[in-house]
């Protein structure tokens, strides 16, 4: 049975310093209600909107980076309808059904060797939010707040090109990433991204997914919305075109419990602010001023450093983290040594965080453990236990086999029998060690690893040289 | 001198040279709008804070400082102007306890040159109409024949004038608000070039046609407060990227200038006959004063209206919108409401010709018509704009009746909507093609003014306002009422 599924995203732009049409902040979080507002964004009688350029900027960008066509002149309209969180009663934002004057249009982005269509990408204002005290079935009245309204928001719309919630996964994840890279937006915030989806089985009626708090949870209400209509076909019941809204407690889709109205949108150019003319100058500069997107990132780390495809994917999929790859490497070359380690060992540690910078563990970190397994100055086995402590403590791999006392050897007359062992197995590192300084990192691998990770370095070390010093003499 | 009746300019000047102080000319101001309000009622709200104002104005001018250019003079504000602390209601129901946190551009421009804002001027509800009838708190009259309306929807604006209530006045200017009661009251009002003047704190009824401009009892003082206004707003994207400038050099005269006389607008039906003869009068002045007349021809006239009013009503319904009892104005307690219920309850508080363009705006963007109202009337804009461009690549000037008759009766016109929007007619043409237009006093007609007009090519305020100076020099009319 074929499945059609279409996304509609909103992502704020939170790497502005102030809403899309006034001086407020933009970052509204954690504020007393209605307290980050003005006389514009309240949609005060009088008031103008003044357009953030930096906003219209951040928007070609990722229209750019979602190989969108920009048209030459972009326009505003108003999107009117009556709702308490819209101060004005009207929505400014983008309108192509006149003329094609959004940021982007006709874009693509690959999807699991699958091409995705992205019909528009558009800018325009957030609504103010509605506050239910106590919860929205109990309260028994609605309070309003401004502080969001006017922040600068970004629609992307696709084509209904997704198959399959799985591809709808991966392009979220896709899409976050390509967001972290532009730094246009924090996608970790709460509310910063939002999704909605509609989906429709065998060219049946369309039902649209609402009130999706997080992108994590769109495969799964796609999921739930799939099998539901599935069922609703095999007991011969008929698809409604209708509005469903995601309940993230119960795992379903239920009914929306308002009436959907045909809303009438009334759509026209806004007068207060003149059609933008973008001209390829400003373009060029854009695209100039680009950062590296995850898609080329990716082929970097394969080509560069010899990653295999899926690490560098897991790597570039999230920005932070192929950043931390990069810092690690700087310290220590062995990239894929490091890469192994960061999709592998740390990963499950980064998923448990907001933010890979609230682990204690650094670049700096890696770099060594990734060091000294290649030295085999510690072994892998023990190294995977050291990062474990490493993540949590912010200590160097060393100091860590240090204070781990109880696993030590620290007992002379013990690793000097080893010590001894070792020199009499592998003459010729001892000749090499005569001549070359370095070559003793071999000699105290070997002692490490007979001991199973468990010889204090320091005291190994000493012992080799004291026994490399007495037969050079 | 009888401060009450003189220009702005000679006001200065005394209280300069201290030959009146403002607070004395301040008070006898105020004394007489107590005198005359009851019979002409231009306005809404007075300012209980010019008397202090004024004393601050004299007490720089003991000490020596510098002082603006309309340093203590009497201003009257349209209603729909924001000014801060001071109740701005729209001459609407909705508003009616509106105080704006901010003042509007121009607001703080004319007070920085040290304007003394009298009180706020009434006006058609929104700046709806042309008459000033339609107002939450009642007409206002026009001081020539009380029992005749003062036009609008300025009206308070220009009656504050001919009353000597005010010596100069700010009016705003969507289809002819500023002209038309500038016409029927004797007095001067410009409507600039759009994008001259900062829209920021006019409350807004139609963006893309409107604009903030200056009314005084000469063509100088005009000038002069064009002058202390003019110029970009970091606050409003459409303002023109042009800097302030003087736009008082005005005795180069008309001479060799090509003006072409509007026919459809002199000699069209509607035409009363003693307006179209004072205007061909006026047409003779000019050729005396050295210009060339010639009758053209703007056959794109007669979809004027219909185009004006579509654009106007459209933009009107969505700018509206945000009256709705929540954040401010007048509200009642929305507890026990649903949404919907609340917004009908609060919405029914405008008054019927607001309502009026209101459905009818929504219904011309509604989808499906689109394209048949909104879209053509933009059309048809465009056509207008370009006809009136190419008329000025043979004329400096067009010249017209501001309004095609008389002031007439109150309650004359007002039950028909239809024949209040053709009295427009002569008057939108300058908002559609966004070009300064002027009226000016031009004769009397058993007691009643006539106003002449005169439209410039886009940005030519310079020419358009010593044109219109050359005219006043030769014309002899009253500006101020005997009450």
């Amino acid at each position: 049975m074929s499945i059609k599924i279409g996304l509609e995203i909103h992502c704020q732009l939170t790497g502005l310093q102030s809403k899309l049409f006034c001086a407020c902040p933009s970052d509204y979080r954690g504020k007393p209600p209605n307290a980050n507002v003005c006389p514009v964004c309240l949609g005060l009688p009088g008031t103008l909107p003044l357009l953030n350029k930096k906003a219209l900027e951040y928007a070609v960008m990722i229209a750019l980076a979602l190989n969108c066509k920009i048209p030459d002149t972009v326009m505003f309209y108003r999107k009117n309808y009556f709702y308490p969180d819209l101060p004005k009663n009207f929505q400014i934002t983008q309108y192509n059904s006149h003329q094609i004057s959004s940021i982007g249009s006709e874009g693509a982005v690959e999807v699991d060797h699958k091409k995705v269509r992205i019909r528009r990408v558009q800018l325009e204002e957030d609504p103010g939010r509605l506050v239910y005290e106590g919860g929205m079935e109990t309260s028994l009245y609605t309070l309003v707040d401004y502080n969001r309204a006017g922040v600068a928001l970004v629609e992307i719309v696709t084509e209904p090109d997704f198959e399959d919630p799985k591809d709808v996964r991966i392009f979220l994840n896709k899409l976050t990433s390509v967001l972290e890279h532009l730094g246009v937006c924090d996608t970790k915030l709460e509310g910063a991204v939002r999704c909605d989806a509609n989906v429709s089985l065998a060219d049946g009626k369309k039902v649209e997914i609402k009130n999706v708090g997080s992108f994590k949870e769109v495969e799964k209400a796609l999921m739930f919305e799939i099998s539901r209509q599935k069922s609703l076909g095999i007991k011969g019941i008929e698809v409604k075109a209708e509005t469903r809204h995601w309940d993230d407690v119960r795992r379903i889709t239920i009914q929306s419990r308002t009436k959907e109205e045909e809303q009438d949108y009334r759509y026209f150019p806004e007068p207060d602010i003149p059609a933008v003319s973008l001209g390829s100058e400003l373009i060029n500069s854009i695209t100039e001023k680009m950062p590296e997107l995850p898609d080329a990132r990716k082929i970097r780390f394969i080509e560069k450093f010899g990653l295999s495809e899926q690490t560098a994917q897991v790597l570039i999929d999230s920005k932070e983290m192929a950043d931390f790859f990069e810092e690690s490497i700087k310290a220590y070359s062995n990239a894929r040594e490091i890469a192994n380690w960061i999709v592998t060992d740390m990963k499950g540690f980064i998923d448990e965080v907001d933010s890979i910078n609230s682990l204690e563990i650094k670049p700096a970190h890696i770099a060594e453990l990734a060091k000294l397994v290649d030295q085999s100055i510690i072994s892998r086995h023990s190294a995977k236990q050291i990062l474990q402590q490493m993540v949590k403590s912010g200590e160097m791999p060393l100091e860590i086999m240090k204070k781990d006392e109880s696993t030590k050897i620290s007992d002379v007359q013990a690793l000097t029998e080893i010590v001894d062992e070792v020199f009499a197995m592998e003459t010729d590192a001892v000749q090499d060690a005569l001549k070359n300084e370095k070559a003793i990192n071999f000699l105290l691998g070997k002692v490490i690893q007979s001991t199973k990770g468990r010889a204090d370095p320091k005291l190994a070390t000493e012992l080799i040289r004291k026994k490399l010093a007495s037969i050079s003499v | 001198m009888n401060v009450l009746a003189s220009n702005a300019t000679d006001i200065v000047t005394e209280i300069k040279n201290s030959s009146v102080s403002a607070e004395e000319y301040i008070s006898k101001v105020l004394d007489h709008v107590n005198k005359v309000e009851s019979k002409v009622h231009a306005y809404i709200s007075l300012n209980e804070l010019a008397i202090r104002r004024a004393r601050e104005i004299d007490s720089a001018v003991r000490k020596g400082e510098k002082l603006g250019r309309l340093a203590g003079v009497a201003i009257a504000i349209k209603d729909n102007i924001c000014t801060r602390g001071l109740k701005t209601t729209c001459a609407s129901k909705m508003l009616e306890d509106y105080i704006p946190p901010y003042s509007a551009t121009v607001i703080e421009r004319l007070e920085k040159e040290g304007a003394i804002i009298v009180g706020k001027t009434n006006l058609d509800e929104f700046a709806m109409g042309s008459t000033t009838e339609f107002s939450r708190f009642g007409e206002s009259r026009n001081p020539w024949d009380t029992g005749r309306v003062p036009g609008g929807s300025s009206g308070g604006s220009a009656v504050a004038l001919a009353a000597g209530e005010a010596a100069l006045s700010l009016g705003s200017d969507t289809g002819g608000s500023i002209r038309c009661p500038a016409s029927f009251c004797s007095t001067v009002g410009l409507k600039p070039t759009y994008g001259l003047v900062s829209r920021f704190g006019l409350i807004s009824f139609a963006n893309s046609l409107e604009l903030i401009g200056p009314m005084g009892r000469s063509v100088y003082d005009v000038a002069l407060m064009l002058s202390c206004i003019a110029g970009r707003d970091s606050m409003d994207h459409t303002t023109l990227d042009i800097d302030p400038k003087d736009y008082t050099s005005l005795k180069q005269g008309v001479k060799g200038a090509k003006i072409g006389l509007i026919k459809e607008m002199i000699s069209s039906d509607g035409v009363d006959e003693h307006v179209s003869k004072s205007i061909h009068d006026a047409a003779v002045k000019f050729e005396t004063l050295g210009a060339t007349i010639e009758e053209v021809s703007m056959s794109s006239l007669q979809y004027a209206l219909a185009s004006y009013y579509t654009i106007a009503m459209a933009e009107a319904s969505s700018n509206l919108a945000r009256y709705d009892g929540i954040r401010y104005g007048t509200g009642t307690n929305p507890e026990g409401f649903e949404w919907n219920s609340y917004y009908t309850k609060m919405r029914s508080n405008f008054g019927d010709e607001a309502k009026r363009r209101i459905i009818i705006g929504t219904y011309v963007l509604s989808s499906g018509y689109y394209g048949k109202y909104y879209l053509k009337a933009q059309k048809v804009r465009t056509l207008i704009k370009q006809e009136i461009s190419s008329l000025f690549k043979r004329f400096n000037l067009l010249i017209a009746p501001t309004m095609p008759m008389l002031p007439f009766k109150i309650g004359e016109k007002n039950f028909d909507p239809l024949q209040l929007y053709m009295a427009d007619i002569n008057t939108v043409p300058a908002n559609l093609a966004g070009i300064p237009s002027i009226s000016i006093p031009c004769a009397f007609k058993d007691g009643l003014p006539i106003g002449l007009q005169i439209m410039g090519d886009y940005l030519s305020e310079e020419l358009l306002l010593r044109a219109a100076y050359a005219f006043e020099e030769v014309t002899d009319v009253k500006k101020v009422a005997d009450l």
